[in-house]
């Protein structure tokens, strides 16, 4: 299932500069997988070793945030987007 | 000024928000002021869902967030620890306004591996919102040496 995954501008450079990439997976964890089998520069960026999403970021499959659905194992359908945005905070 | 106002008004807390323009670029063509998750005088977050919202806007701009705002009640417009450990881009202008003083002081930065460093910055109309005394500081919303 194709999925669109947008990505920050701070982890493009880790992409190939593109802001949209296209790869399939029926979970989020699986699309990030993918994502990360293609571009490897983007490991440990957004799940970390043990499987977790990073604290940096926050993922949205559509508007929803992953966080307050079932994280990696969130469900995503066909052509839904993936939205993986940094967490942006400070004192 | 929107940048500003929305600092004051979110006065006691620090207030944050999102720029938009071309991503390493100069100019932030759009200004997004979003809400406070931190809700703290102390501490900033940019509203998760906001932060979305902001991208898709940008998006539909055929920009991209470029940089983020945030205000410091009680001191300088300089980076804290805190802001520079959560500093994470390097192509992102980071803005601190600091409203400790009776004028506005806008400084910007650019953040990259833990390394600050000041940026010229222009704020259009700095100076001219109604109720604000005309009688400016200098330098108020240019780079200078650092107080």
């Amino acid at each position: 299932m194709a999925v669109e995954v947008r990505l920050p501008t701070v982890l493009r450079s880790q992409a190939g500069g593109a802001s949209v990439v296209t790869v399939d997976g029926g979970t989020v964890g699986e699309v990030l997988a993918k994502l990360v089998a293609e571009y490897p520069g983007l490991t440990g960026q957004v799940v970390q070793a043990d499987g977790s999403l990073h604290k940096f970021v926050n993922i949205y499959v559509d508007d929803d945030d992953v966080r307050y659905l079932d994280g990696v194992d969130t469900p995503v359908a066909d052509g839904a987007e993936v939205s993986i945005l940094p967490a942006v905070a400070g004192g | 000024m929107e940048m500003i106002g929305h600092t004051l008004t979110g006065l006691p807390d620090e207030a944050c928000g999102l720029l938009v323009g071309s991503y390493g670029g100069e100019e932030a063509t759009h200004i997004f002021p979003t809400a406070n998750a931190a809700a703290s005088a102390l501490l900033y977050e940019i509203d998760p869902k906001e932060m979305l919202a902001v991208d898709r806007a940008a998006r539909a701009l055929g920009a991209d967030i470029m940089g983020v705002f945030h205000s410091h009640t009680h001191t300088d417009a300089y980076p804290s620890p805190t802001d520079v450990a959560q500093a994470l881009d390097p192509g992102w202008h980071y803005v601190l306004v600091s409203l400790r003083d009776t004028h506005a002081v806008v400084r910007s930065y650019r953040i990259v591996e833990g390394v600050i460093t000041e940026e010229p910055v222009e704020v259009p109309g700095l100076g001219e919102e109604p109720g604000e005394k005309p009688n400016k500081e200098p330098g108020v919303g240019e780079s200078g040496p650092a107080k």
